[in-house]
């Protein structure tokens, strides 16, 4: 799909086609960004504290997390240690991407780090997934980062001065956007059995706990569905290792 | 206005820190294999975990029928990108059923 799959490769050529492969997931993060910048003064958040949010924390469902309980009263440091909660699946993602960045300077893994988004995590995972020529991967990242990025301030701007035109823009359901693109980023990933019991079982669990607070079940799903996943491939590999006398590690 | 740069400074402390810390310890920690194999599961474990209560439940209760505009154009991406195996091609239909179911049930 958006592979750079020639033996050479350049840094500007990588940020490019991180740019380009993370086009789709800007189309996804648009209404998002839209949204957040209208829903800000509703909230009681200001447009300046909303643009240096974007700006400053850029991080999508925290931010909007953040609106939300900003509008219910809740005090700041709630907020803060929620966002903290909110944000450990990247943790989970920094954990994937750590025997890819081991090699890099520190400055290149602090860019790195605060890069790290959902959108730009599934690109990258995509390039990695997709070819073994790693060895300017990280210009990759920065080029999705930077589209990313732009693309979501941009958006949270824009979300502002829209917000005074079309107080109704939530209830058009735009919310789709987001899942429709995640849909399409993990069917890819299904090919072998293992997988799919990994995605059905944190699919089920999610819905189990979707009332546990501060979006905790995402993390017991998630949690649930690696175990489950991750079982069952050590069990295949141990029965074809049994009945063919041949180690498997896929 | 002082408060909104505490709490946006604080949200940056709390985001950041879950990002770089194990990226700042990368060239330090070595996972063994079979944690490496399990942190593989990792995307598509979370986005699926966000993904299905966002369709099946998008106004905070299960519901399972016809008349569930995310579910359907959710099946029909998933249908989608299993058949033309294409990003874009999976985002457009999905939104294009999406809003058209919508737009059939509000008329």
């Amino acid at each position: 799909m958006n592979t750079q799959q020639s033996v050479t490769t350049t840094p500007s050529r990588e940020c490019l086609s991180g740019a380009k492969a993370t086009i789709p997931l800007i189309i996804g993060a648009i209404p998002f960004g839209i949204i957040f910048g209208t829903l800000a003064e509703p909230s009681g958040l200001s447009a300046l504290g909303a643009l240096a949010m974007s700006f400053i924390v850029y991080a999508g469902a925290s931010q909007f997390i953040a609106l939300g309980m900003l509008s219910a009263g809740a005090t700041i440091p709630v907020i803060i240690v929620t966002t903290f909660i909110v944000n450990l699946r990247h943790m989970l993602y920094a954990a994937n991407m750590v025997p890819k960045v081991r090699h890099l300077s520190l400055r290149w893994r602090a860019v790195m780090a605060f890069g790290l988004t959902d959108e730009t995590f599934a690109a990258v995972s995509n390039r990695y997934l997709n070819s073994t020529n790693t060895e300017y991967a990280h210009w990759y990242y920065l080029g999705s980062f930077l589209a990313m990025y732009s693309n979501w301030v941009l958006c949270t701007a824009i979300g502002i001065t829209l917000g005074e035109l079309f107080p109704n823009m939530t209830q058009w359901g735009l919310d789709f956007a987001m899942s429709v693109t995640f849909i399409g980023m993990v069917m890819p990933y299904l090919k072998t059995r293992p997988m799919w019991a990994a995605v059905i079982v944190a699919g089920l669990i999610a819905i189990a706990t979707y009332n546990m607070p501060h979006k905790l079940g995402l993390m017991v799903a998630a949690f649930m569905g690696v175990c489950v996943g991750i079982s069952l491939q050590l069990l295949l590999n141990r029965h074809v290792k049994k009945n063919t006398g041949v180690d498997s590690d896929e | 206005m002082t408060n909104e740069l505490f709490l946006i400074i604080g949200m940056f402390i709390a985001t950041f820190s879950t990002r770089f810390v194990l990226f700042a310890m990368a060239d330090r920690i070595q996972f063994p294999s079979w944690l490496s194999q399990a942190l593989g599961y990792v995307p598509p474990v979370v986005l699926t975990a966000i993904i299905i209560p966002a369709v099946v439940m998008p106004k905070g209760e299960v519901w399972l029928d016809w008349d569930n505009a995310w579910l359907i154009a959710a099946v029909v991406a998933a249908l989608t990108s299993l058949i033309s195996r294409n990003l874009l091609i999976t985002i457009v239909t999905g939104m294009f059923i999406f809003l058209l179911v919508r737009l059939v049930q509000s008329s």
